[in-house]
């Protein structure tokens, strides 16, 4: 059963080594533009300029309820 | 209340949010609609065994691919977006966005990003018809996962299926079916899904019309032109019945949006649809709303009324009825429903004062009301209504709404015309005899681009002021940040996306003129 398993995984590895190894121009630039997309949406704008305004000012749900409760019954 | 909101915040948050929503949009559709033309030309492919299908596949899999890479995960700034600008409305709905939200997520990664890879790497290594089955599973989860994220939206437009918690001021979910299938979600997307069918449609038509304009793969062009021009037809049909059911859903839920896509300011029997028109400054006002006449217009008789109630005699309400009520109709007035809103505001208050000074037995009869049918279909359902102060502040801007719709309708029936030219071309074998069609198909892709995109310009403009319909208004939802560092964020996104725009433009240029041999 594990030999059939680890036969499985091999192939599948080789599946997507062989895929990106023989990949067309096109498929590694987007590959390329798809890295610097996601690193720069997930380590730069996501750490940097867009915290969780509930998370980063409130420790826990309650207070995050409290604060919300008191936007919506204040004067908006 | 309103006015002395910080409204460049509001103002900006709204600008980056219609600036990320539209860059997104621009690589959706293309998706929804390229993924059924693959399956539909991969189909042939294996029935037939001819290669050239298999060559036609793998061309337009090129272009697809481009989209796909270049356009994943852009809408996941929209989630970043929620959590820092618009974290009040984010709380608010919370529970109701997560369940759509999360199979959105889990079908995007597993039948997208599995068999994406099997798609692009599979040709020669796995079965044909494996192969075929996976093109037809991105197609089926690609389409998939934009009915969770439409279903997400509807909720906003037609808020239903869920309870409000006043100790958590969160609503929560009470019924997923009735969240699903709320009428406008079922409108919604296949209104959707199907006209971005269409735009990857014009696209195939398009691109196809180039290469008989420069003498080049004919033959591919030809029966890429046959398949999408079948496929934009059945889909453009769709389009407009899918577009006439919307209209009645829309008339019942979001009637001030209805009556501000058609300029009726005064309600009327017999009500004729304006297919043309120029809006003129009457010189008249609601509050400090411009009231506007239609000129020039040209109009199909007793078609509004026919349209939304399914009669030529039926009353279709005008703004002004809709703001000052007309008890004849059964309509409120929004000086009454603001007033509703206010009691019910003022409940939440004072369950918020006795959880304060810990009066439990206040505390229970007032949590109560917010799961009695009486006060949340009369009151709570007016919420946001109490942070108005002038009732025509309900009003949205007429003029992107009236104009916007009419110009997405117009290229909706143009494109139309465009494949049913296409197709009797094709069928007279005088495609490219007809130079003028085929450079009127190549010019129609940005057209295509700008139907998609005015289509959401009429659903988002048309609900202003709403973020929630009727529960909480836009300025409400937005988070305490200083609208300088929205401002920033708006013009980083504006060079990330231009970008990403540029570069997938230029690559998908390229292969174009690379052709399917390269």
């Amino acid at each position: 059963m594990m030999e059939v398993s680890g036969k499985t995984i091999n192939r599948i590895f080789r599946f997507y080594y062989d895929g990106f190894r023989t990949m067309s121009w096109w498929g590694k630039r987007v590959w390329i533009i798809i890295l610097i997309k996601l690193f720069i949406m997930f380590l730069i704008l996501k750490i940097f300029f867009f915290p969780d305004f509930l998370k980063v000012n409130f420790s826990n749900d309650r207070e995050r309820g409290d604060y919300v409760l008191e936007q919506l019954t204040g004067n908006k | 209340m309103i006015e002395n909101f910080d409204l460049s915040l509001v103002n900006w948050s709204r600008a980056q949010f219609a600036l990320t929503a539209i860059y997104h949009w621009l690589f959706v559709p293309l998706t929804l609609g390229l993924s059924f033309i693959l399956a539909f030309m991969e189909t042939l492919y294996v029935r037939t065994g001819d290669e050239l299908w298999k060559k036609i596949t793998k061309f337009w899999m090129t272009l697809f691919g481009i989209n796909f890479a270049i356009g994943v995960a852009t809408g996941i700034i929209l989630e970043f977006e929620f959590g820092t600008n618009w974290s009040n409305y984010s709380w608010f709905v919370g529970d109701i966005f997560g369940a759509p939200l999360a199979v959105e997520g889990i079908l995007a990664f597993f039948l997208e990003s599995t068999f994406v890879a099997v798609m692009f790497f599979g040709w020669n290594k796995v079965g044909k018809k494996f192969h075929l089955a996976s093109t037809w599973l991105v197609a089926i989860g690609a389409n998939l996962s934009a009915l969770w994220i439409l279903v997400a939206n509807s909720w906003m437009e037609n808020p239903v299926g869920m309870v409000f918690n006043p100790d958590t001021a969160r609503n929560e979910m009470n019924s997923f079916r009735d969240v699903v299938l709320n009428p406008v979600a079922v409108d919604k997307f296949l209104h959707t899904v199907t006209s971005g069918f269409v735009l990857a449609s014009v696209f195939v038509v398009g691109i196809s019309s180039w290469f008989l304009i420069r003498k080049r793969e004919e033959v591919l062009a030809r029966k890429s032109i046959l398949i999408a021009g079948i496929f934009g037809l059945v889909s453009g049909l769709a389009v407009a019945l899918t577009g006439d059911s919307s209209a009645r859903t829309l008339a019942q839920v979001q009637p001030v949006k209805f009556a501000a896509m058609e300029a009726l300011y005064e309600g009327k029997t017999e009500a004729g649809l304006t297919v043309i028109g120029a809006l003129n400054d009457s010189g008249e006002r609601i509050g400090d709303k411009k009231v506007h006449d239609v000129k020039l217009k040209i109009q199909v008789p007793k078609l509004l009324s026919i349209m939304t109630t399914g009669k030529g005699s039926g009353y279709v309400p005008g703004l002004k009825d809709l703001v000052n009520g007309n008890p004849e109709k059964g309509i409120l007035s929004v000086t009454e429903m603001m007033e509703r809103g206010r009691y019910a505001r003022q409940v939440l208050i004072d369950y918020k004062m006795a959880r304060e000074l810990g009066d439990t037995d206040s505390m229970a009869s007032l949590a109560a009301k917010f799961e009695d049918r009486d006060f949340t279909e009369n009151y709570f359902r007016y919420f946001g209504y109490s942070y108005f102060e002038h009732p025509w502040q309900v009003i949205p801007s007429v003029p992107v709404t009236f104009y916007a719709f009419r110009v997405m309708v117009g290229l909706g029936f143009f494109f139309i015309l465009l494949f049913m030219l296409a197709l009797w071309f094709h069928r007279k074998k005088t495609l490219e005899k007809n130079r003028w069609f085929l450079w009127i198909a190549l010019f129609s892709i940005p057209l295509a681009y700008l139907a998609s995109e005015l289509g959401w310009i009429v659903t988002e403009m048309g609900r202003q002021p709403w973020i929630i319909q009727n529960l909480m208004p836009v300025h409400v939802a937005v988070s305490n940040i200083s609208a300088g560092a929205v401002q920033t964020t708006f013009w980083l996104f504006a060079v990330l996306f231009t970008a990403l725009l540029t570069a997938e433009i230029s690559i998908m240029v390229k292969q174009i003129k690379n052709g399917p041999k390269h």
